[in-house]
């Protein structure tokens, strides 16, 4: 057995069982900690693909940055998991369906390889050598698909502003502070010296 | 069997003495381990010297001359007391969340090359590794806040989320400035870039690399890291998450002893790893601030450890000096401030390279 095979193995495993653990433990926050090692599981496969770009932008964006905002969320939440989890039986017989139909798709793909072996080495796009692939990702994306990517860009800004724009709201009558303002404040415009006369007052 | 052999002499290598020795990972690894460990425990005692004759007090003076030894009559202090565990916490998550702070900010070491081809693991992706790394780093502040479910803990765990999460934005934007000039991802690159381009080669005097480094020509940047890596480690004047007059000590209230010192260990390294980005992105990594024999003399990473401390002092300064923020203003500083700041300078910087087409253009890939 040779390293990257071993270390694939021991990859998936822990990908796989964490996965499980997911939607097997009781407390979320758990399920949380579990999703994000499945996450790192994950990145480590793309590492031993060849493909270390993608695998830290994984642990950059979802580990890093999503994930904390879903374990943030998932911590802040009082809901009580018993209750919700009474239901799950109700629920099973999408979930089976949606993993069917998942499942089905994966041996669609592994399948046309064992079907036309051909097309298993053959890539839509291939890498050109003495290129490393953070390389090979930009020159593609922005030639090739720079309008697609543009695109994907501005819809996630569209939704971006949209999610902004239901939440924001502006309540009138609340007293803001305009830090530039303040700063800009000398004493010379707001304090007047005053010199009072004893017994006289002002 | 002979992959793992191969593997195996990889690790531990063939220590032969004489020339050409071929040392291992692994005896690399500890020498690495070994001298950031003790550089740390004197970057301690430097941190609380430094404070402490801004306030113009002594500081620690006691343990050994000069008090160098107080570190490790601290470790000793740390590592023989008992251990306590709330009764009411995540016994597993409690434990495992300083373990995650020192591990990632450990981890981060791999890939600094301290000299010349001396990283532990010269990736193409090493700036995204070391981010990568650093924004892991949130997860043990929030494992350990919740674990010990406790309020004030909870609450700085929140805070720091919120505040890492913000600042590594900009931090982004102002690798993403460094990596345009750049062209390559690689550590070791963006040194020999800032070795073989730049303003000193443009007036004609190539010896000056000083000049040639990017603090000068992205100097907005350069600031905006300083202050964003104070907040990405929770240093004052942005240690709002260990607030005591508001936290009691925030997320590390519950913990004592070595888990404690686990925390305390990992928060410096990390702050140790983000001074070593900036002196690898803004101040030109192991190479000679003068090309020239006195100066050049000095192996490279005596100059990288100069460098080092150098950006630490800075930031043991702004902990001397600088006032605690209010956490609305640092959230306004690092999303109305820094943010449109970093951003307008990736697109001019973005603009005069595409235009004058100036950048390095020596990159291995």
């Amino acid at each position: 057995m040779t390293l990257p095979l071993f270390f694939f193995y021991v990859f998936s495993a822990v990908a796989i069982a964490s996965a499980a653990m997911v939607v097997a433990s009781r407390n979320p926050v758990h399920a949380v900690m579990f999703l994000i090692l499945a996450f790192f599981n994950a990145a480590g496969l793309f590492m031993l693909a060849g493909a270390e770009f993608l695998a830290l932008i994984l642990i950059v964006v979802y580990v890093g940055a999503v994930a904390v905002l879903f374990l943030f969320v998932v911590m802040m939440l009082d809901v009580d998991f018993a209750s919700l989890r009474s239901g799950m039986l109700q629920y099973a017989p999408i979930g089976v369906v949606v993993g069917i139909v998942l499942l089905l798709e994966l041996l669609l793909v592994a399948g046309s390889f064992v079907v036309s072996p051909e097309a298993a080495g053959s890539s839509a796009l291939p890498i050109s050598e003495g290129m490393d692939n953070t390389r090979a990702l930009g020159t593609v994306l922005y030639t090739r698909y720079v309008f697609l990517f543009q695109g994907a860009g501005a819809v996630l800004l569209v939704a971006m502003i949209g999610a902004i724009v239901l939440t924001l709201r502006h309540k009138p009558n609340v007293k803001r502070q305009d830090a530039i303002k303040q700063v800009a404040r000398r004493p010379s415009e707001t304090m007047q010296v005053v010199k009072v006369k004893s017994g006289q007052g002002l | 069997m002979d992959s793992i052999n191969s593997a195996l002499d990889y690790l531990l290598g063939i220590p032969i003495l004489g020339l050409g020795v071929q040392v291992g990972f692994i005896y690399k690894a500890l020498l690495l381990l070994v001298a950031l460990l003790i550089f740390t425990a004197f970057i301690l005692l430097a941190d609380r010297k430094i404070w402490a004759a801004v306030q113009i007090r002594r500081g620690p003076n006691v343990v050994g001359p000069f008090g160098l030894l107080q570190s490790f009559a601290d470790l000793l202090k740390f590592a023989l007391k008992e251990a306590v565990i709330p009764a009411g916490s995540d016994k597993v998550l409690f434990i495992l969340a300083p373990l995650i702070t020192a591990t990632l900010a450990l981890g981060g070491w791999a890939v600094v090359p301290v000299n010349d081809g001396w990283a532990m693991a010269d990736i193409n992706v090493g700036i995204l590794y070391i981010l990568g790394l650093s924004s892991l780093g949130v997860y043990g502040v929030i494992i350990g806040g919740w674990a010990s479910n406790s309020k004030y803990p909870f609450l700085g765990s929140l805070r720091s989320a919120a505040q890492m999460v913000s600042y590594e934005v900009s931090i982004g934007l102002v690798i993403i400035t460094v990596l345009l000039c750049v062209g390559s991802l690689n550590l070791n690159d963006i040194i020999r870039a800032q070795y073989e381009m730049g303003l000193a080669h443009m007036i004609g005097l190539p010896q000056l690399t000083f000049l040639n480094w990017f603090w000068l020509p992205l100097f907005p940047m350069f600031v905006v890291f300083y202050i964003s890596s104070l907040a990405e480690t929770n240093r004052p004047p942005f240690d709002l998450v260990e607030g005591e007059s508001e936290l009691v000590a925030g997320f590390m209230t519950e913990y004592s002893s070595t888990p404690y010192m686990l925390f305390m260990l990992g928060e410096y390294i990390s702050i140790l790893l983000m001074c070593a980005m900036a002196t690898i992105l803004f101040l030109g990594g192991w190479t000679a601030p003068i090309d020239l024999p006195p100066f050049t003399w000095i192996p490279g990473f005596i100059w990288f450890f100069l460098k080092l401390s150098m950006m630490f002092f800075m930031i043991a300064m702004a902990k001397a000096i600088v006032p605690r923020y209010r956490y609305d203003q640092l959230m306004r500083i690092g999303w109305k401030v820094f943010l449109p700041i970093s951003l307008i300078c990736v697109i001019i910087v973005a603009f005069v390279l595409q235009l004058t087409g100036w950048g390095w253009h020596g990159g291995t890939a």
